[in-house]
């Protein structure tokens, strides 16, 4: 329950799309609390090809992770209705006539998510996988065109996880209340 | 105590005009800080680029000394020039930006605009019906709404677009107004005679103008300042986005930039072929507004999707 | 010597009158202190006390600024029909002409004046190194100074040469009287088209920039500007004695006739263009002569003046209502009207509604707006009258060195 107003929080707070966001701890003693810190074998080239990027923390809800926790041995593969994290398969809107968890999250091994092929990759690196379906958005993504990036535009620039911004399990996103329109001229006066 | 970036205007040549000569003095050193103390000099100041580096500084210093005991906080206003090599662009990507005005308000923060009466946004967003899809004539900028972007709508944001031909600083009777190296339109606040020529000639209604004493509280003063760009205004001078030349200028994105939650706005430097906006470019499609007035901006407008 | 007798003279003068010219000189007085009370208000609280915003950032001043240039031109223009006709008293009609175009153009500079944000920068326009940086060869409204101030300063040398010289009763320079006289000609044609110029050069403003916009401002400069002169020199003519011949009168009435109907058939050929082409651009002429949805201000001014240039236009035609005295009176007041609207708010506003970004803020002026205009109108009127009361005498030779001052009886 406390986890299900946890994990509201988050997905308000990827929403909120904060402009000032913190650089990326990289204390691994934290690494329980939330796994922040890009490893330091980030900038290592991967199966891709393509350079890891180095970019903000996942999202996470506080607990959540490692899954490992809760999740010792892999479950049972069939889709069905969950007992627990209902509140995430219920609203659930990610091409949900065709996918569920385990097509993302690795039943082997739940600290990672898994690639069509069946290569594991870390919560860290969660926009390969994004990228298998979305290429065009995962290359737009990684010269800048696509998303928030903030810092300088000559130096070091903060990155987001596509998971910052999109909400995996329900990315689209959700609009917004506008700040307060302009004054109109001829309410101005003296 | 000279700030980092200070003082980077070319020195005017020796023996030009003898009052320069004279200020040089210190009795025209001592002369000139009384002129200042009662706002004088204010009246018989050159133009800023015929102005020597100490003439500069010592503006610099009173400025910097009026703007920190109006406001009560340690106001700084840098004259950073242009760095070598850079050309600004902008990249504006109409298929994502929801119309929250978040950058609108952003930029009134960042760079000190006057709040009410009058109130002044550099920005100001369009929404669009997308039946009609740009078109002007339908365009409102006064929507309010619970949440945006309201179906059947799309939103078109406009800003000074730092054009490559700037009908403004053709038509600025005393050259208060000019291009930079990095393509920023500046505008030397104390020395605009407050015309309005610039603001009828601009076709992007970029520019705006101080009708009365800016009201600028100063809680919200933000004070870290260029000369060229947010340090505060006074009555009766024009103003426009300048890229945020107090950030841009030393590496970092405009408040605009920063702030938009779906990364509609992009920027960097156009002779950069690696920098986002080329990719923009590269990538994209795009096209800039009111393009039979051959002003050429340095705004783009595209769609990602 | 002579100057203090001239002051004292001029002094006296203007002093002496009948009812009429004291509360003519009242009713400007009136108007003056109104101007200052709104120009007051104005200072001290910015130009938000007038209904400009950045939509519309140019209206009622710049307006009027534009008509008046428009009648310091015109003023002068009369020099060349005065010559080639050859109307006597051909120097007092010169000389009355750069009194007109002196007052006119004070005014044109004081309505700037109190346009401007900043007026106590005005300095920065002048060239001088350290002082001003005039922006040349780019800017038109740097150009607009210089030639306003030199037409100014033309028509200031002249008059002041040639009444000055009559009044010491000698001779005046040909030599400096003909050749600046005859450059005032294309001065005037000059600044009027710097003005049009100003408003042409915009890319922004389609409504403004269409390459008909200079010889429409000189034709209308020429229907309106003598309109003023035409009454002066009966009024001088019955007071003072001055002889014009009745003809001098009908031949001008019939020269702004022409120009009428030259600036009707430039106003018929830019409807067609809009109309027809039937562009967005239309909006504007639309909004003036439509109003675009409930946004109609202007509409009732727009055919208002277009009824009084054409009545005028036939009043001036038709000989027989041009040779009649109260018809002819009643079309130069029409003309008048007729173009102080069309080229005044009808020519800044609906430049500027809709607005660069489509918006449509109706504007009109506000009442602080009013009374600094008056103002304006104010201080120029009493600047020709105080002009011509000294002239007129001076001219006449019942003011002058010789005399102990000016003769009773003739100080009307």
């Amino acid at each position: 329950m406390a986890i299900r107003a946890r994990v509201a929080l988050a997905v308000l707070a990827v929403l909120a799309g904060a402009a000032a966001l913190p650089a990326p701890a990289a204390d691994p003693s934290q690494k329980g609390k939330r796994a922040a810190a890009a490893p330091a074998a980030a900038r290592a080239a991967s199966e891709d090809g393509g350079e890891l990027i180095q970019a903000q923390a996942p999202p996470f809800s506080e607990g959540i992770f490692p899954c490992t926790q809760c999740h010792q041995k892999p479950g049972d593969p069939k889709r069905r209705e969950l007992v627990f994290h209902e509140e995430i398969q219920q609203s659930f809107h990610h091409d949900s006539e065709n996918r569920w968890c385990l097509d993302c999250h690795s039943n082997a091994n739940r600290d990672m998510l898994h690639l069509s092929g069946g290569a594991l990759v870390p919560f860290t690196e969660s926009y390969r996988l994004c990228g298998q379906c979305h290429g065009d958005k995962y290359r737009d993504w990684r010269a800048g065109v696509h998303g928030k990036r903030v810092g300088m535009w000559n130096g070091k620039k903060i990155y987001l996880l596509c998971v910052n911004c999109h909400n995996p399990h329900a990315p689209r996103f959700k609009p917004l209340k506008p700040e307060p329109a302009p004054v109109r001229p001829q309410e101005m006066k003296p | 105590m000279t700030a980092p970036g200070r003082s980077k205007l070319p020195v005017v040549q020796p023996g030009a005009q003898s009052r320069r000569q004279f200020l040089r003095t210190a009795a025209g050193g001592t002369a000139a800080a009384a002129l200042g103390a009662c706002g004088i000099e204010d009246l018989v100041r050159s133009h800023i680029h015929e102005l020597s580096k100490e003439d500069l500084n010592r503006i610099i210093a009173r400025l910097e000394k009026k703007y920190s005991e109006t406001y009560g906080k340690s106001v700084t206003v840098a004259t950073n020039a242009a760095m070598p090599g850079v050309e600004f662009g902008y990249g504006l990507d109409l298929s994502r930006c929801i119309g929250c005005r978040r950058c609108v308000y952003a930029c009134v923060k960042e760079n000190n605009q006057s709040r009410r009466n009058p109130q002044i946004q550099w920005i100001r967003v369009l929404e669009m019906e997308k039946e009609r899809g740009v078109d002007l004539v339908h365009a409102d900028p006064y929507y309010q709404a619970e949440l945006v972007p309201r179906p059947g709508h799309f939103y078109m944001p406009v800003q000074c677009q730092q054009c490559r031909h700037p009908p403004c600083t053709k038509v600025c009777p005393v050259k208060a107004t000019w291009s930079e190296p990095d393509g920023i339109v500046v505008i030397d606040y104390d020395w605009c005679i407050g015309c309005r020529c610039c603001t009828a000639a601009c076709p992007y209604g970029a520019r705006k103008f101080n009708w009365a004493e800016p009201q600028l509280p100063s809680e919200e003063m933000n004070p870290v300042t260029h000369y060229l760009g947010n340090r505060p205004r006074m009555r009766g001078v024009v103003e426009k986005c300048t890229f945020c030349i107090q950030r841009s200028r030393v590496g970092r994105y405009p408040a605009c930039v920063e702030i938009c939650p779906v990364g509609a706005r992009k920027f960097g430097n156009l002779l950069d072929p690696k920098s986002e906006i080329r990719e923009v470019m590269d990538r994209k499609r795009v096209f800039v507004f009111k393009e039979d007035l051959a002003t050429e901006p340095r705004f783009y407008y595209f769609y990602a999707t | 010597m002579g100057f203090l007798r001239f002051l004292q003279g001029s002094g006296k003068l203007l002093i002496r009158g009948n009812r009429a010219y004291w509360l003519w000189v009242g009713a400007l007085l009136v108007a003056i202190a109104i101007g200052l009370a709104g120009y007051a208000k104005q200072y001290r609280v910015g130009l938000i006390a007038t209904n400009m915003r950045d939509q519309i950032t140019w209206a009622f001043y710049v307006g009027n600024f534009t008509f008046l240039v428009g009648v310091a031109a015109a003023a002068v223009l009369l020099v060349v029909p005065a010559y080639v006709y050859q109307w006597k008293p051909l120097k007092e009609v010169v000389v009355l002409g750069e009194l007109l175009a002196i007052s006119a153009l004070t005014m044109c500079l004081l309505f700037i004046l109190v346009d401007m944000g900043r007026p106590d920068r005005l300095l920065h326009i002048l060239p001088i190194p350290g002082i001003g940086t005039p922006n040349w060869p780019r800017s038109l409204l740097a150009w607009d100074a210089l030639v306003l101030n030199l037409y100014l300063a033309v028509n200031l040398v002249v008059a002041a040469h040639v009444l000055y010289k009559q009044f010491q009763g000698q001779p005046y320079n040909k030599k400096l009287f003909v050749p600046l006289v005859l450059l005032s000609i294309p001065m005037a044609v000059g600044i009027h088209t710097v003005t049009a110029f100003l408003y042409n050069g915009m890319a922004a403003r389609p409504y403004w920039n269409a390459s008909i916009l200079a010889p429409r401002f000189i034709a209308s400069a020429f229907c309106s500007g003598p309109a003023v002169l035409l009454i002066l020199f009966q009024i001088l003519r019955k007071t003072t004695g001055l002889e014009i011949k009745d003809e001098a009168f009908f031949k001008i009435a019939e020269l702004m006739a022409y120009a009428m109907f030259f600036n009707l058939f430039l106003l018929g050929a830019e409807l067609f263009k809009e109309y027809y082409s039937s562009t967005e651009h239309l909006l504007y002429t639309r909004y003036y002569w439509q109003g675009i949805g409930e946004h109609k201000a202007l509409v009732p001014f727009a055919w208002l003046a277009l009824g009084c240039s054409v009545a005028s236009f036939l009043l001036f035609l038709i000989p027989a209502t041009r040779r009649n005295w109260v018809t002819l009176n009643i079309g130069a007041v029409l003309i008048w009207a007729g173009v102080y609207i069309e080229k005044g708010m009808g020519l800044v506003v609906p430049g500027m509604t809709p607005d660069t970004l489509g918006e449509i803020y109706e504007y009109t002026p506000t009442a602080n707006e009013w009374m600094v205009a008056l103002g304006v109108f104010g201080v120029g009127f009493l600047v020709f009258t105080v002009l011509v009361k000294i002239a007129v005498p001076i001219l006449q030779g019942t003011f002058s060195a010789a005399s102990s001052g000016p003769a009773p009886g003739l100080t009307r």
